[in-house]
């Protein structure tokens, strides 16, 4: 589980993210969404550590991880994944490479064990067949299964994804959508994943928070959406007059 | 306000270096990754510095031959002045200049392209140092392989003059005469030290200005520019206090 006391972030004076506090619970894939420039990216930032927040508290699993020392932050981002909107695979390491690459720096199995783990986890996202592969040689949907492969090569505790669907087709979207939530479940992780796409706030968000110009306006699962009064947020899921008919149609169910 | 900057950027380098000289994670990924830049930055530089040597040690020749040679100036005073601009300067400033260029560019784009596209945050993520595994390597590798491409510089830029010889503008006996003149051990040795802290300026400097990279492809066009202009600028520097300090 991952704690955020009122966390807040400043640039040049101007405040991008103010006092906000959430629960992320394990097992569960815990959604960020909001517009662009929101706050979300600088929010997963924050708490992954890649940015010192100017107040609060991010805690995992009760462990203040702002108030840690180099060695213990090391240790803990060994209980890390994550994937980024870019994928961010190396591009000088085959497939193989690349998800045997955490294995090699902090495991101590074997080369033959290593390989045999990078193997499962490549299996697991569906690319045995392209381990040979250079990131380059793949498509855009690859390469981000390749980066949740590398992610729960060493067995995380926690999951971060920054907008993994970005760039990819409706059909890629669910499949990766459908790997993290299934992976989550699997491995009884903390996923967090950073998203503005509402297919997947739609089909996979069991805990959902909705950030508004570096606030905390709305949180609750995606059955709770379609039944909130937050005009904020209905303006931002229900943009689209597809979303807008969704709505109707569930609201009728809910009330028939 | 240049100064403060000056300053900044200084302080930023530092804590860089500090971050570049820790005990790397994993000595056979440190290992894995030395090799590779060895033959990155140092073999696959070899070629250049074969070619340029030998046209540079030719025109050296024909140069010293036509400007300098009257009939009071001693036969081996061209092969001597070769011999003398190739070792004290050419083969370890020039060179050292040529690929701040080339290898110079090589480690800001790569480590720029690396920033940009969050493959260091990936690292960051996973709790690698990623100063240490990425830089570490180019600084080590570079000053280990410089010695041998000064080395290969010095033989090429002879066999360069040599090479006149074949268009008869001199014998090469009053060549190969001045070339052994009042040969100085030491000055291959002070070539060789003076290279090192070439290296050493090519890789860090070119790794800091990638490393810190902020923005997209137009910065890492920017970072690999200014990466070639400090390293060529401070080699130039080095050099000037590096010659005082070791020839004064």
């Amino acid at each position: 589980m991952i704690e955020l006391n009122s966390i807040s972030k400043s640039f040049e004076g101007k405040e991008v993210l103010t006092s906000i506090s959430a629960i992320f619970e394990n097992g569960k894939t815990n959604l960020i969404i909001g517009q662009s420039g929101s706050g979300k990216t600088v929010l997963m930032k924050c708490i992954v550590g890649l940015l010192m927040p100017d107040k609060g508290k991010v805690l995992y699993d009760g462990r203040n991880f702002l108030a840690m020392g180099k060695k213990e932050k090391k240790t803990l981002r060994r209980e890390m994944g994550m994937i980024f909107q870019s994928a961010a695979l190396f591009d000088s390491l085959t497939v193989l490479e690349n998800v045997m690459f955490p294995l090699d720096m902090f495991s101590s199995d074997t080369l033959r064990g290593r390989t045999r783990r990078a193997k499962f986890c490549l299996d697991r996202v569906n690319l045995s067949d392209a381990q040979n592969k250079y990131p380059g040689e793949i498509s855009g949907g690859m390469q981000k299964r390749v980066a949740i492969a590398r992610a729960i090569a060493l067995n995380p505790q926690y999951l971060f994804c920054d907008e993994p669907n970005s760039g990819l087709d409706p059909k890629t979207s669910l499949v990766i959508d459908d790997l993290i939530h299934s992976i989550t479940a699997e491995y009884n992780m903390t996923t967090i994943i950073n998203t503005h796409d509402m297919n997947s706030v739609m089909g996979i968000g069991e805990n959902i928070i909705f950030i508004y110009k570096g606030t905390k306006e709305w949180q609750g699962c995606k059955d709770d959406i379609f039944t909130s009064e937050n005009r904020k947020l209905n303006d931002f899921i229900f943009a689209s007059d597809l979303f807008k008919k969704v709505k109707e149609v569930e609201i009728q169910n809910i009330e028939g | 306000m240049i100064l403060i900057k000056a300053f900044h950027t200084l302080g930023e380098y530092g804590q860089l270096m500090y971050r570049v000289f820790s005990r790397p994670e994993r000595i056979r990924m440190f290992l894995k990754q030395y090799l590779k830049e060895i033959e990155q930055l140092g073999v696959n530089s070899i070629g250049i510095v074969l070619l340029i040597s030998f046209f540079i040690g030719a025109v050296i020749t024909i140069q010293i031959k036509l400007n300098i040679e009257s009939p009071w100036m001693p036969r081996w005073t061209v092969g001597y002045v070769t011999r003398e601009i190739m070792l004290l300067e050419f083969s370890s400033s020039i060179m050292c200049l040529i690929l701040a260029g080339k290898v110079g560019s090589n480690i800001a784009s790569e480590i720029g392209t690396m920033r940009v596209t969050q493959q260091i945050d990936a690292l960051e993520i996973m709790g690698v140092n990623s100063a240490c595994y990425l830089i570490l390597p180019k600084i080590a590798a570079l000053v280990s392989i410089i010695p041998i491409l000064v080395t290969f510089s010095i033989f090429m830029g002879i066999i360069g003059a040599f090479a006149t010889c074949w268009t008869g503008i001199m014998t090469a006996t009053n060549l190969e005469y001045g070339l052994q003149y009042a040969f100085v051990e030491y000055y291959v040795w002070c070539s060789f030290i003076k290279s090192l802290f070439f290296a050493f300026i090519i890789a860090s400097v070119s790794s800091f200005y990638g490393y810190t990279v902020k923005g997209g492809s137009i910065s890492v066009g920017k970072a690999s520019t200014n990466a070639v202009v400090s390293s060529s600028v401070l080699i130039l520097f080095a050099d000037l206090i590096l010659t005082n300090i070791l020839y004064g």
